[in-house]
């Protein structure tokens, strides 16, 4: 078991490099490049269409961290944990930090930032010069297994990320521990869930089996489920579990990553 | 299509309608008929919270938490259940009719999934769900009143709704009749609910939930109160004789239909599907996913009661079994206890069926083989013997008496007796078959009572006992076989009918 995680790290710097240095010229440090592909929504209006087109775009290859948001919060003082409106962040903002400026020992530096709402997260993406992802790019970006680009085909896989979701988790490990996927990104399951810039238009009641609200439509997907679907069942936990939120929310789980154009 | 979905996604809409204050609130119009406000106690199974006194509607301010644990689903496996109030199965909730419920959602920080609660005894939309989904580390309130009394579920209605559900996320909320229910001196918390393992029944170790089997309904558990084994032994459900006990069943499914079912109790009085409409005098009562049964009964025996699902596998394979302990005195006039315990045989083979051939069949074969095995074939006197030494001790003993040695001067001997060694080997069949009449003189001492013909004894038997007879007790003679016996039952007039037949 120690053998094969070993063995991982050392090879993954290798497939990392070789990726990053196909798309050498658009490709900032710390970010890998996702080709052109499509994304198939999970829940989708009557008359959406059943593919959306994803251009190709860069993500960071791990989750943001407690020292990268440290150093954010350092250079916007009104993002301290002090400062912030509740209007943007809710009481639980950075709440396992031990104080505005220092992490502390429930906040290790080599750890997803969590507690952090989805406006912190789309203000430190500014900063970087980068902005969240789409819910399309990232459901695609994630579908990828470490072995190829449709995961959802890949059973073990499916397992693996379905057996994360039901598992509650006090302690979080350090970015960058798992296996990353086919386009070199890391942890984008097994480690906390994370915002996308439009993560509440996917449903916006908490009444999975159908609905009598506006939203009505976006339930005929569930309501058309198929034995395909089933393999996407993963999919279905994001979206309940992003449908859940509010931009102001913090939550113990949820962090999140950065994307750029190319 | 991108730009149009960040334009309409806005989330700072929401929270600049909601202003800057957290907590979300809605007004509501204050009912009339309430009356003061109290804090509903809700306990764990098997456990019920005590009968409503009150005679008018109040405020009542029910809490539950949402916590993914892991727990014992069987002895040396776990499972990661997902729950309300840290059990499966949740806390029981119990209020009156007309009162006006405050309710309180808790997702534990540490979860991981948004999880709410769509309660069966709420009208309107969703039962609750869409106001109380709630995000880990988050809370919701919603208030209801309870309208309709019952014994409803409540459950989680979060995607994936069946994997919510299939990992324990289900209860019971009473809604008590204005009127209240009948008193009784136990009431009890039961529910059922499967779960879909990875692995097999009994298969060690952390187990996970697995989507193939839940959507082919092949649960390897079917337990009441989230585990096998929750209801037996010390943890058994209890009462003593004369009692009057009541379980709120419950069936959190989330795919199987409950056959509830009490081994050695009949339902005296079952509310079926929690219904207002009692019936009386039931055996097993079925259980709908999402549905609930109350049913009564009074306990008049001792002993152990089995709670069961009677699709019996899923009680004695997959762990659908519970146990109620009965303490107090016998009453053998409503329960006997073993009065007889005794061989039974069954019928012969019916003539001419298929059975019957065979071991007609299997008879010719081993008929054959002792014939054409000589050291078999030379034992087969000793076998008669045997044989009609059981003939004699059943049929002759009572006068003969066990060694043979007759009664004095009623019933003639057998051991020893000059009378039988005149006789031939066709008197011997003719005396057992026709019986004897008249004086005999046996050893020296005069006889002159009525042998009665034991013709019923089929020819084998009567071919052992004379066999038996004859080699022992200082008797000399050959083997009798049936074929000598049969011969002679054939040329012997019909005897007269046996008397003791």
């Amino acid at each position: 078991m120690l053998n094969l995680k070993h063995r991982a790290r050392v090879v993954l710097p290798l497939i990392c490099a070789s990726i990053v240095g196909a798309g050498a010229a658009e490709t900032p440090r710390g970010m890998a490049r996702i080709p052109d592909g499509v994304y198939r929504p999970f829940y989708r209006a009557l008359n959406d269409p059943v593919e959306v087109p994803v251009r190709a775009f860069c993500l960071d290859v791990l989750p943001v961290t407690n020292g990268d948001f440290l150093e954010f919060v350092r250079a916007n003082p009104r993002w301290r944990r002090s400062q912030v409106k509740r209007l943007f962040a809710d009481e639980s903002y950075l709440k396992d930090w031990a104080g505005d400026l220092s992490l502390g020992t429930n906040a290790p530096a080599n750890v997803p930032a969590t507690f952090v709402s989805w406006f912190a997260a789309k203000a430190y993406a500014q900063w970087k010069g980068k902005r969240l992802p789409t819910v399309a790019e990232w459901e695609y970006a994630a579908s990828a297994s470490p072995t190829r680009p449709d995961g959802e085909n890949d059973s073990e896989f499916t397992r693996r990320v379905l057996e994360w979701y039901s598992t509650p988790t006090a302690t979080l490990p350090p970015v960058g521990g798992g296996r990353p996927n086919v386009w070199g990104i890391h942890d984008l399951h097994g480690l906390v869930w994370e915002w996308a810039a439009d993560f509440n238009t996917a449903m916006a009641t908490g009444d999975a089996r159908g609905d009598t609200s506006p939203d009505g439509q976006l339930f005929c997907g569930a309501g058309a489920q198929d034995a395909t679907n089933l393999k996407n069942y993963p999919a279905f936990m994001r979206y309940g579990f992003r449908s859940s939120l509010k931009a102001e929310y913090c939550v113990h789980n949820l962090g999140f990553r950065c994307a750029k154009d190319l | 299509m991108m730009a149009a979905l960040f334009a309409s996604a806005a989330p700072g809409l929401n929270a600049a309608e909601n202003g800057a204050a957290t907590p979300r609130t809605n007004t509501k119009p204050n009912d009339p008929s309430v009356v003061g406000a109290e804090v509903a106690l809700v306990t764990h199974a098997p456990h019920v919270p005590p009968p409503i006194t009150r005679k008018t509607p109040a405020k009542v301010i029910v809490t539950l938490e949402v916590k993914e644990v892991v727990r014992r689903l069987a002895d040396g496996v776990d499972y990661i259940f997902w729950t309300f109030g840290g059990e499966v199965p949740g806390g029981f909730i119990r209020i009156r009719e007309g009162d006006e419920v405050e309710f309180h959602l808790n997702n534990h920080q540490e979860n991981k999934m948004p999880h709410n609660i769509d309660l069966h005894a709420v009208t309107g939309p969703g039962g609750g769900a869409t106001s109380s989904f709630t995000a880990p580390g988050h809370s919701s309130q919603f208030s209801f009143k309870a309208l309709n009394p019952g014994l409803y579920v409540y459950h989680c209605a979060t995607a994936p709704v069946g994997m919510h559900v299939g990992n324990g996320m289900y209860g019971l909320i009473l809604v008590e009749p204005k009127e209240g229910l009948p008193p009784v001196d136990h009431e009890y918390y039961v529910m059922q609910g499967e779960f879909y393992t990875t692995g097999k029944y009994g298969d060690p170790g952390l187990q996970g939930f697995d989507m193939d089997k839940a959507i082919d309904e092949r649960p390897p558990y079917v337990v009441f109160n989230g585990a096998v084994g929750s209801l037996v032994g010390d943890k058994a459900l209890t009462a003593k004789v004369g009692d009057r006990i009541r379980l709120f069943v419950g069936n959190g499914g989330p795919n199987l239909t409950s056959s509830f079912h009490v081994i050695g109790e009949i339902f005296d009085t079952v509310y079926p599907e929690a219904g207002a409409q009692p019936t009386h005098n039931v055996q097993t009562t079925v259980i709908p996913p999402g549905g609930a049964a109350i049913v009564d009964f009074q306990v008049q025996v001792p002993g152990t009661y089995i709670l069961v699902d009677h699709a019996l596998f899923r009680a004695f394979n997959k762990g659908a079994l519970g146990m109620l302990k009965v303490d107090g005195p016998p009453d053998l006039l409503v329960y006997s206890g073993k009065e007889v315990d005794a061989v039974y045989l069954g019928k012969a083979a019916e003539a001419g069926s298929e059975a019957e051939k065979k071991v007609t069949a299997l008879k010719a074969q081993v008929a054959e083989e002792i014939k054409s095995n000589p050291k078999i074939a030379g034992l087969t006197r000793e076998i008669q013997v045997q044989k009609g030494k059981a003939v004699y001790m059943q049929t002759c003993f009572v006068c003969h008496q066990p060694e043979g040695q007759g009664v004095a001067g009623q019933i003639p001997p057998l051991a020893k007796s000059d009378f039988l060694s005149t006789l031939t080997k066709e008197d011997y069949i003719r005396g057992v078959l026709l019986g004897r009449t008249g004086q005999i003189v046996v050893n020296g001492a005069t006889y002159n009572g009525i042998m009665v013909p034991m013709n019923y004894l089929n020819d084998e038997d009567i071919a052992n006992v004379l066999t038996y007879v004859r080699g022992n007790w200082g008797n000399s003679g050959d083997a009798v076989t049936p074929q000598e016996v049969a011969r002679i039952r054939q040329e012997s007039p019909p005897p007269p009918q046996n008397k003791y037949e």
